[in-house]
């Protein structure tokens, strides 16, 4: 079966390209729309965003440079020749862009245009904060933004919502040499995955796609998890809420935002909208990279993480899933079918702090991730998990130790600090020193002192 | 320049903020860059072999497996170059192909020209390349201790700086270190080369520096200048990095073209441009002052050692902008300023907006704020007490006058706008109250020296024609890379013409046109190609209205240009009309237009003379605050008074101002180079080197242009440059965290914080100030 999807409103049907070509590749060199450019290859600058839309789904910003053109299946996919209206009448993101004198240089213009265009459709307000979290992903060397952020909160949010038709999609595409395959349920997922065990899974490809677009590498065989029904689900009960491992950040993040307000605002600090559009929890968990940004705070809140092989389900504690670098205990025909987290209770205090060279889209230097209960003033529970300090992400039992029994105060935050030096030694790289990390991570834990204890008193920069 | 004085009537005049020319075609994607130009069937895509070593010898290379892989048209080395492998723009032995010697990490050995750049790329891991590694110098402390330069040091003197600095009551000594920055424009470097008749060859090059572009292929292909051709319509930003590197792009791409017969497309993924081509200048200062009871200067001697890389490039020019900037705003009356351009094993960093003057300024912010800090003053106090006076004292290290010192004037204005006294003690009160986080702010002044420092280079022609229909076809030597250079020169000739901007054609920069042309660089791109411009338009305008004169039988004297319209007394026709009986009575609608800029001169010998025509001024204050657990830092507010003399387009320059700003941010805090101990360059994209995001840009930025300020030396419509001075504001955001630090410190705590201050260099000197305070 082709890949079918409407590019800039006329239906495509593709059946010879190479399913290891990136959407960006593809719109440039083969359908001639140069408007969207590449920058960077690595989804860190927007040059190349664009704007997709499943039959179902709400617009979305993406980088092109990531995506491989099968994952435009059933999509109605807009760039920025696509935006324009039938008397090539500009449109009103472009025409903001123009009356701000937002564009200087026009390389990067044409991925914020596209951000922006896709942030319309959201239907959420336009304020400031709001601007810089949709540009978050888009680069620009020449403006120094400030045009380009009053151009968006210009224009309101009076966009006309597109309505993409429905497109009959294909769980097999192949050109011949690779093959993508794309199940619809679990069971085919995992029965393929057990077929094909090396085969790459395919999530949002965020990661995985840097090797058509970097390596120009091709991938032989894919399996995309991106249709499984199953694994697109978020489920909450009392106790626990069940996150789809397929589940993208975008759609993860209310529902954090519920039960986890800060692992929510730690989320809004992983790549960009574009690419938290596309990247999905499981996949974080399942790169294990050690500056992954999940998976301390699925540690710290004691998450467990639902496997699933030829021989069924089981299930994995995120303290036991990660065991080496960039490895999981996840076999050979197992797949990653979902997250379980505790709900927290009402009085567990849960913590994440981010600390990288740039706010937004910055791979962190340290993450920290704390679960704690403080009763009488006595810290009576507490699980700690640290990114970038090991190899792994990893809980810090030293330091723990160190909190578990002992009255919550300043000193006491300050000897847990120190104890952190038993539990990592962290590497130096250009993120950051070993000293640094070492200095920082200690250090966070008197942040956390003060911010659990003093929450009128600012203890970051973001709060003033 | 009398249309000047008087409000045009006319759309896109002078001094109106016209929309950038390109407005349209950028938000629709309809601008076309070089890798969008269409695909000519059979172009070639190149790729390059680079060096996996610092320092090595080549003992052999073995190319055969890489031109046998299906798909790979030519595999060249140094060998196969037909002219000369050379491409320096100052010195010379500068190879776009290493020969026998890598010295860096990434340096070019071999070009691929592929069918496609997938074929191109795979082919690069087939070259089989035996080494000899050497030791390589990755340092500037090792390579000023081994005396490795890759030009000789430069010195600049004035008075006795040794007895100056013992006369005076006070002397410190310290040192500073900068670091350097990538220019990542979003369009990587490209080049497509085109083969044509006669063996000559069309080059299309993102470059600012078209005649260079053409001389380094006549070079490298051993033609003449004349058989080469370069065009660039524009660029997807440059900032210095496409004044001399991209030369180095078009002569491989043209030598792939030469070799193959087919046109070659040379276009460098993000990583490759940040491993393989030149960045700012890192920087090492060493500062010994003397200095009187009030901060005031008495003798200062400065070493200034920069990372040059392995060639010279334009290391020692920027290393005279440097010394030349060592003063920023204040007068120093004995001096000793000496730099050494150090040669090392890493990429040979090149030009980049501010061209050392930013660095130079570095160097004497962090003596001022030094000297404030070690008498427990004010540094504004200081500041003021160093400023060049308007009689006296006003005369800089290098010897020139400055005669339109407006320093004082501005930084006053501003002060009383923000209320900066209040907004100091604010600060401060907050640090009372505050334990992690503390605040600072500081006021940034800046002068900075307008003309390239080599007086040849400022020179610039222009090619106008009038067509019969009234329209008319505008071309000259600037190159636009979003900077609005274009819309700008289409403005002066409108107003000259005094003809809507609409009947403006800009074409893109072509050397068939307007040959011998300067980079488009040190902020002159509107001053030299502007004046030119209104030469050439002029020169037409004056022949038209002879013919205007004879048909009105009128003195030439009677007859003005105004609002599309001819005048003379009360008849008058369309400027279209004029044109085509202009044409009809054989008089030519077509010239060339050329400015040299007058006054300047520089003596290289006694690094002394007058290099700039004028000076610009700008003025900053940045409020920040750091968390002293982390080093997280952040600007809060930025407010901005800049000199544009009489704006030639306000909105244009407005975008120039921020953008400068917050690049300047970008190099002071986030953007760090990182190499490690083998000499590679381990941040070489955007997910490991970070340039400032939206989020970063101060959340309270506001910009003044400065009101009623001609320049009073007659630039093109009195206007000033404004490309480079803003970045400098951005120190303002590096000594606001200095004095955040400083609080930690308590009083006359002196912060050692280098740049960038990321928030591990802001960590580091918090805990360096704590240990001081606390037992130091």
């Amino acid at each position: 079966m082709p890949v079918r999807f409407q590019l800039n409103g006329v239906l495509i049907e593709e059946d010879d390209v190479s399913p290891s070509m990136t959407v960006l590749d593809y719109l440039r060199e083969m359908k001639g729309l140069k408007g969207t450019k590449e920058g960077c290859a690595e989804g860190d600058c927007g040059a190349c965003t664009i704007a997709i839309q499943s039959a179902l789904g709400r617009v979305k910003s993406v980088n092109a440079c990531l995506m491989l053109v099968p994952q435009l299946d059933g999509m109605s996919v807009t760039t920025v020749e696509g935006l324009s209206g039938p008397d090539e009448a500009i449109h009103p993101v472009q025409q903001a862009i123009v009356d701000h004198h937002a564009a200087q240089c026009g390389f990067c213009t044409p991925g914020f245009v596209m951000a922006l265009h896709a942030f319309t459709q959201t239907g959420e307000a336009l304020t400031y904060d709001s601007v810089h979290e949709a540009i978050a992903g888009n680069l620009c060397r020449c403006t120094g933004y400030r045009p380009i952020v009053d151009a968006a909160v210009s224009l309101g949010s009076k966009a006309e919502k597109l309505i993409p038709p429905a497109i009959e999609q294909t769980d097999y595409y192949t050109d011949g040499n690779e093959d993508f395959f794309a199940p619809r349920s679990l069971d085919q997922l995992v029965a393929l995955k057990s077929e094909h065990p090396d085969a790459f899974i395919l999530a949002g490809g965020t990661d995985l796609g840097m090797r058509a677009s970097k390596d120009r590498q091709p991938y032989g065989q894919v399996i995309s998890t991106a249709n499984v029904m199953e694994l697109n689900q978020i489920e909450r009960d009392e106790s626990s809420v069940m996150f789809g491992a397929a589940v993208n950040y975008t759609r993860a993040l209310p529902m954090l935002e519920e039960i986890a307000p800060s692992f929510a605002l730690l989320v809004r600090r992983i790549g960009s909208r574009q690419i938290r559009n596309l990247g999905t929890i499981g996949g974080n968990i399942c790169n294990a990279s050690p500056i992954g940004d999940t998976p301390p705070c699925l540690i710290a809140l004691d998450a467990v993480m639902i496997a699933h092989g030829s021989s069924g389900r089981r299930e994995i504690s995120a303290d036991d899933f990660f065991t080496d670098y960039r490895k999981t205990a996840l076999g050979p025909d197992e797949i990653l079918e979902a997250i379980r987290i505790p709900v927290p209770s009402p009085d567990l205090i849960f913590r994440a702090y981010k600390v990288s060279k740039r706010f937004d889209q910055d791979i962190s230097a340290v993450v920290g991730a704390y679960a704690l209960k403080i009763e009488n003033g006595i810290v009576a529970s507490v699980r700690i998990a640290f990114g970038g300090m090991a190899a792994t992400p990893a809980r810090a039992p030293a330091c723990e130790a160190a909190l578990m029994g002992r009255s919550w105060s300043m000193e006491t935050a300050m000897v847990a600090g120190v104890a952190l030096s038993e539990d990592f030694t962290p590497l130096t790289d250009f993120r950051a020193s070993q000293d640094y990390r070492t200095r920082v991570a200690s250090n966070l834990l008197q942040r956390l002192y003060l911010d659990t204890t003093q929450p009128d008193v600012p203890v970051e920069v973001m709060a003033l | 320049m009398s249309t000047a004085d008087r409000m045009d009537q006319i759309k896109g005049a002078v001094h109106t903020a016209v929309r950038h020319d390109s407005a349209e075609n950028h938000v629709t994607g309809r601008s076309v860059f070089i890798d969008d130009m269409p695909n000519v069937p059979g172009t070639l895509h190149g790729a390059l072999v680079k060096s996996p070593y610092a320092h090595a010898r080549i003992q052999s290379i073995d190319v055969s497996a890489a031109r046998d892989l299906p798909g790979v048209h030519a595999v060249l080395v140094a060998a196969d170059i037909p002219g000369r492998n050379d491409v320096a723009p100052i010195f010379e032995g500068e190879p776009i192909l290493a020969e026998g010697l890598v010295e860096y990490i990434g340096h070019p050995v071999a070009a691929i020209a592929a069918e496609t750049m997938d074929i191109a790329r795979a082919a690069e891991a087939l070259v089989v390349i035996d080494y000899v590694e050497l030791e390589p110098v990755l340092s500037i402390d090792d390579a000023l201790n081994r005396k490795s330069f890759t030009s000789p040091p430069q010195i600049m003197r004035r008075g006795n700086s040794i007895q100056g600095m013992a006369d005076a009551p006070h002397q410190i000594s310290g040192e500073v270190r900068c670091g350097g920055q990538d220019h990542f424009y979003l369009e990587t470097h490209i080049a497509l080369a085109v083969p044509q008749e006669d063996n000559d060859m069309l080059v299309y090059s993102s470059t600012q520096h078209p005649t260079e572009v053409q001389h380094g292929v006549a070079t490298v292909l051993g033609v003449p200048v004349n058989a080469v051709t370069t065009e660039i319509r524009r660029m997807g930003g440059g900032f210095g990095g496409k004044e001399s590197q991209s030369t180095i792009i078009a002569a491989l791409a043209a030598l792939m073209a030469a070799k193959t017969r087919k046109p070659v497309k040379l276009r460098l993924s993000r990583d490759d441009d940040m491993v393989i081509t030149g960045k700012r200048h890192d920087f090492l200062f060493r500062y010994q002052v003397g200095f009187d009871d009030n901060g005031r200067i008495e003798g200062i001697d400065i070493l200034m050692a920069c990372r040059a890389g392995n060639v010279a490039d334009l290391s020692s020019s920027v290393l005279i902008r440097a010394l030349c900037h060592a003063d920023n705003a204040y007068y120093l009356p004995n001096a000793h300023i000496h730099g050494y351009p150090c040669k090392t094993n890493t990429v040979s960093n090149t030009g980049f907006r501010g061209f050392g003057g930013p660095q130079g300024m570095v160097a004497i912010e962090t003596v001022i704020d030094h000297i404030a800090r070690d008498l427990g003053k004010d540094p504004d106090d200081v500041r003021r007490a160093n400023f060049y006076d308007k009689a006296d004292r006003d005369t800089t290290h290098y010897g020139q006058k400055v005669e339109d010192n407006i320093i004082m004037e501005m930084v006053d204005s501003l002060s009383r706008e923000i209320d900066y006294p209040a907004r100091k003690k604010a600060v401060a009160a907050f640090n009372q109250e505050n334990t992690v986080l503390k605040k600072g702010i500081a006021l940034m002044p800046v002068k900075f020296g307008i003309s390239f420092n080599l007086p040849t280079l400022n020179q610039a022609g222009a090619l106008v024609h009038v067509y019969t229909d009234g329209s008319v076809h505008l071309n000259h030597g600037g190159t636009e890379m979003g900077q609005g250079l274009y819309i700008k020169v289409a403005q002066v000739v409108a107003s000259t013409f005094q003809i809507d901007i609409d009947q403006v054609k800009i074409s893109s920069t072509n050397t068939a046109k307007v040959p011998n042309t300067s980079a488009t660089a040190a902020s002159s791109g509107s001053d030299l190609n502007g004046m030119a411009a209104h030469d050439a338009a002029t020169q037409i305008k004056a022949r038209m209205a002879g013919v205007a004169a004879d048909h009105f039988e009128v003195e030439e004297s009677e007859i003005e240009f105004r609002n599309n319209r001819i005048y003379a007394r009360n008849d008058s026709i369309s400027f279209a009309e004029l044109a085509q009986l202009t044409w009809e009575n054989r008089v030519s609608l077509s010239a060339t237009g050329f400015y040299s800029t007058p006054k300047i001169g520089w003596d290289n010998d006694t690094m002394t003379g007058r290099p700039f025509y004028y000076f610009s001024y700008g003025a900053c204050v940045s409020e920040v605050v750091i968390d002293t657990l982390t080093g997280e830092n952040r600007v809060l507010r930025t407010d901005i008074l800049q000199d544009c003399g009489r704006s030639l387009n306000p909105a244009i320059d407005l975008g120039q101002i921020e953008g400068a700003f917050v690049q300047g941010m970008g190099w002071l805090t986030m953007e760090e180079l990182w190499w490690d101990e083998k000499g590679a360059l381990r941040t070489h994209g955007p997910s490991t080197y970070k340039i400032p995001g939206s989020r970063d840009v101060p959340p309270e930025f506001n910009i003044h242009i400065l009101e009623d300020a001609p320049n009073r030396e007659p630039t093109i419509f009195r206007s000033k440059a404004i490309g480079e001075p803003p970045l400098m504001l951005a120190l303002s955001v590096w000594l606001a965290l200095r004095d955040a630090v400083a609080a930690v410190g308590g009083p006359r705590c002196v912060p050692n914080l280098d740049t960038p201050a990321t928030a591990e260099a802001v960590l580091r000197a918090v805990d360096d100030a704590r240990s001081r305070a606390h037992g130091g």
